[in-house]
């Protein structure tokens, strides 16, 4: 039986986010994301598949904080892809995720730097797990070494995992059946996701009844991202 | 034998005096039996004064620098190094792009010149080549210092395995591969075959020893029929016209490695062209250096004259005129687009911490050149050649540090920003690379004869002088 093909989509809703970082923390876990030292962190090495880049909009006597969640756009257009000289960074057919592979990655970060959105990051060194903590690691993720190259993934391992479970259950899968650890965290619910493949799915009902507050981050360079970001109204500061 | 024709004329004490001078001006003209050119080229190679011993011990610990330096890296990964995000390229590149920028230009001297019949060419053209293979090959060096993972790099190349993986060829590091592959074997081979009856007559002036054995293997059987000869010259001149066109596709393609990206700065069409350009111009300096240190250190003012002084000066001067006009467009077309990410970046190069580094390429590259290179005198005069060489340089090499780690630092999304900063392991292996380019040019010139001696003798034998009533006419066969 041939898998069925996903638009696995992301809604982010800028209205809902509170900026508490907890999708930081669920990812961090579920990924074996290694958290490098601070002194690594002053020199813009930290690692954070999905992050929370805040900026600050000065209007009048105003001054408001603006947060918007960046992970992996998925792009269907992805400029990381063809940089790869080993393939490492590769597309996911059905499952439409940019596939990163690690023990195939030689660390020429040409990927990083031909993505706009930079949320590619380099294992500068090995990664720190000290005792006990690689107790609380994830087994159905790679830990990765020093000199690859790691990226937001959409929780694959969950995404596989369910998949497979629903194929000896002899069924498609559910909507919702399935999310990201971040989506799984997010306390004010800002972030949604779905398949868009799948007709009846609640993300295609909530992109559709938002159209007038969605866009797309860095649109104008025809990468075609996956993540759909809802921002309205005067009280956001527009787009 | 060039011999001016006395004819039957009455000795005319002017025009024997403007012959006189003609002969002292250039190479050319000025002939001398083989064993005595042969002694000028070859001498040098067996004398090792202290100068020889000191830059041996520099240039060789330079080398070793480099190699405990990478594997200090390899052992602990890429944090050593200054980078983070978004600059996550570091002067490894830089210097990636200066090297082959290097080789490019002895290619285009000794092949395009060669084609284009400039006859004052042959004294340095076979330097020209050897720079073009060290600098090359420490060229190739870097993409193995700069990735994270050298160790997997073999999976670069399209080797059979079971996974039946391939590399990638729509990436343009799989493209920088073939490239540097590719011109690295040909200009080996356009060195070799350049170097075959020098090698033969290397072979026949040390009878005995580890030399004959050497040179002997190297001459592949070299004899000096007619047949060789015609041989040679046909070989030669496929390959001149072959070896072009690769590289020109080699800078292009390092140029590519940019364009093809989105990165502000680097998302350009004029990237080949100018990478193009850029290469020659920093290349034609550096064999502008390498030329005056074989002249000053070796002995060889004979060979290498004022004439070619002024014809290596001229070119530079005109490379940075060509280098002018690119930079010029490069920086005028995102100016007309008026992106803020562009605007950003050119804000950066001209106000904030970038600018001594934009004004000192513009002040290396455009102002040295203009000021030291355009009057005959000033540009003959070794040392202000010099300084204008090294100047270009120098602006060269800014101007390669600026388009990698500085424009990579700005992008789409300023919480991403970020400024790299120069650390000390990138620094030495730097330094390393330009000791191991010059370890290897000055072990080569220990072994080989690094003036083309048969070029310099087949050059006098086909120009003369003819006097001819009152007036001295310079003869040169017609070219077939």
């Amino acid at each position: 039986m041939p898998l069925p093909e996903h638009r696995w989509t992301m809604v982010v809703d800028l209205d809902r986010c509170t900026g508490c970082s907890a999708c930081v923390v669920a990812c961090h876990a579920e990924n074996n994301v290694p958290i490098v030292s601070i002194d690594q962190v002053r020199q813009r090495r930290a690692i954070h598949w999905i992050r929370i880049e805040r900026y600050w909009a000065t209007k009048g006597r105003q001054t408001r904080a603006i947060l918007l969640p960046i992970m992996c756009q998925q792009c269907m257009r992805a400029p990381c892809e063809p940089v790869c000289p080993v393939y490492a960074s590769y597309h996911l057919n059905h499952h439409n995720i940019n596939g990163q592979a690690y023990q195939r990655c030689v660390g020429t970060r040409d990927c990083q730097s031909n993505d706009p959105y930079k949320v590619r990051f380099f294992n500068f060194f090995d990664p720190p797990f000290d005792e006990p903590l690689t107790q609380q690691l994830n087994p159905d993720v790679t830990v990765r070494t020093a000199g690859v190259m790691e990226k937001c993934t959409f929780c694959l391992q969950r995404l596989n995992r369910a998949e497979q479970k629903a194929m000896v259950q002899g069924r498609t899968l559910r909507d919702g059946e399935v999310v990201p650890a971040c989506v799984q965290t997010c306390p004010p619910g800002a972030l949604l996701f779905g398949d868009r493949n799948d007709p009846n799915s609640q993300i295609n009902k909530v992109i559709e009844g938002n159209e007038g507050r969605s866009f797309i981050l860095l649109e104008e360079l025809g990468t075609q991202p996956l993540v759909v970001y809802l921002k309205g109204g005067e009280s956001h500061g527009g787009q | 034998m060039a011999i001016p024709d006395a004819e039957a004329l009455p000795e005319d004490p002017e025009l024997a005096r403007q012959m006189e001078e003609l002969r002292r001006q250039h190479l050319m003209l000025d002939a001398r039996p083989l064993p005595e050119l042969a002694d000028k080229i070859m001498t040098p190679m067996t004398t090792h004064g202290r100068l020889f011993w000191f830059l041996l011990f520099l240039f060789g610990a330079g080398s070793l620098m480099l190699l405990a330096v990478w594997i200090y890296q390899m052992y602990w990964g890429l944090g050593i190094v200054g980078i983070g995000r978004p600059t996550m390229w570091e002067p490894y590149l830089v210097n990636y792009i200066y090297f082959i920028g290097i080789g490019n230009a002895g290619t285009f001297i000794s092949a395009v010149l060669r084609a284009l019949r400039f006859e004052w060419r042959a004294p340095i053209s076979r330097a020209a080549e050897v720079m073009t293979v060290f600098a090359m090959a420490t060229a190739g060096l870097f993409p193995l210092i700069h990735v994270g993972r050298t160790w997997k790099l073999y999976w670069l190349f399209p080797y059979p395995n079971e996974r039946q993986i391939w590399p990638n060829y729509r990436s343009p590091l799989t493209w920088d591969v073939v490239a540097i592959v590719t011109y690295l074997t040909c200009s080996i081979l356009f060195a070799w075959l350049g170097l075959l009856p020098d090698l033969a007559t290397a072979r026949d002036r040390y009878n005995t020893g580890w030399r004959h054995r050497l040179y002997a293997m190297a001459a592949l059987g070299w004899r000096g029929t007619q047949h060789q000869w015609a041989t040679h010259k046909l070989t030669l001149d496929v390959f001149t016209f072959a070896i072009i066109p690769v590289m020109f596709l080699m800078h292009t393609i390092v140029s590519w490695d940019f364009s093809m990206n989105l990165q502000a700065g680097w998302h350009s069409t004029v990237f080949g062209p100018y990478f193009v350009i850029g290469a020659l111009f920093s290349g034609v300096a550096m064999v502008i250096i390498v030329m005056l240190a074989m002249r000053r250190f070796m002995g060889l003012e004979y060979f290498i004259r004022a004439e070619h002084l002024d014809a290596m000066g001229k070119f530079l001067l005109i490379m940075s005129f060509a280098w002018v006009y690119f930079i010029f467009n490069d920086y005028l077309a995102p100016w007309y687009g008026q992106e803020p990410v562009d605007k950003s970046l050119t804000h950066l190069l001209q106000n904030l911490w970038a600018a001594p580094l934009w004004y000192g390429m513009l002040f290396c590259n455009i102002v040295m050149p203009a000021a030291l290179l355009v009057f005959k005198r000033l540009r003959t005069w070794p040392p202000t050649l010099l300084v204008a060489a090294v100047s270009v340089q120098i602006g060269m090499w800014i101007e390669r540090f600026i388009i990698v780690p500085v424009m990579m630092g700005q992008n789409e999304l300023p919480y991403s920003w970020g400024k790299y900063t120069l650390r000390l392991p990138e620094t030495l292996i730097t330094i390393g690379a330009f000791c191991l380019v010059g370890l290897l040019f000055l072990l080569f010139t220990r072994f080989f004869p690094i003036i083309p001696l048969w070029e310099v003798h087949e050059g006098q034998a086909m120009v003369g002088l003819k006097r001819v009533g009152r007036v001295i006419l310079r003869t040169h066969p017609q070219p077939e």
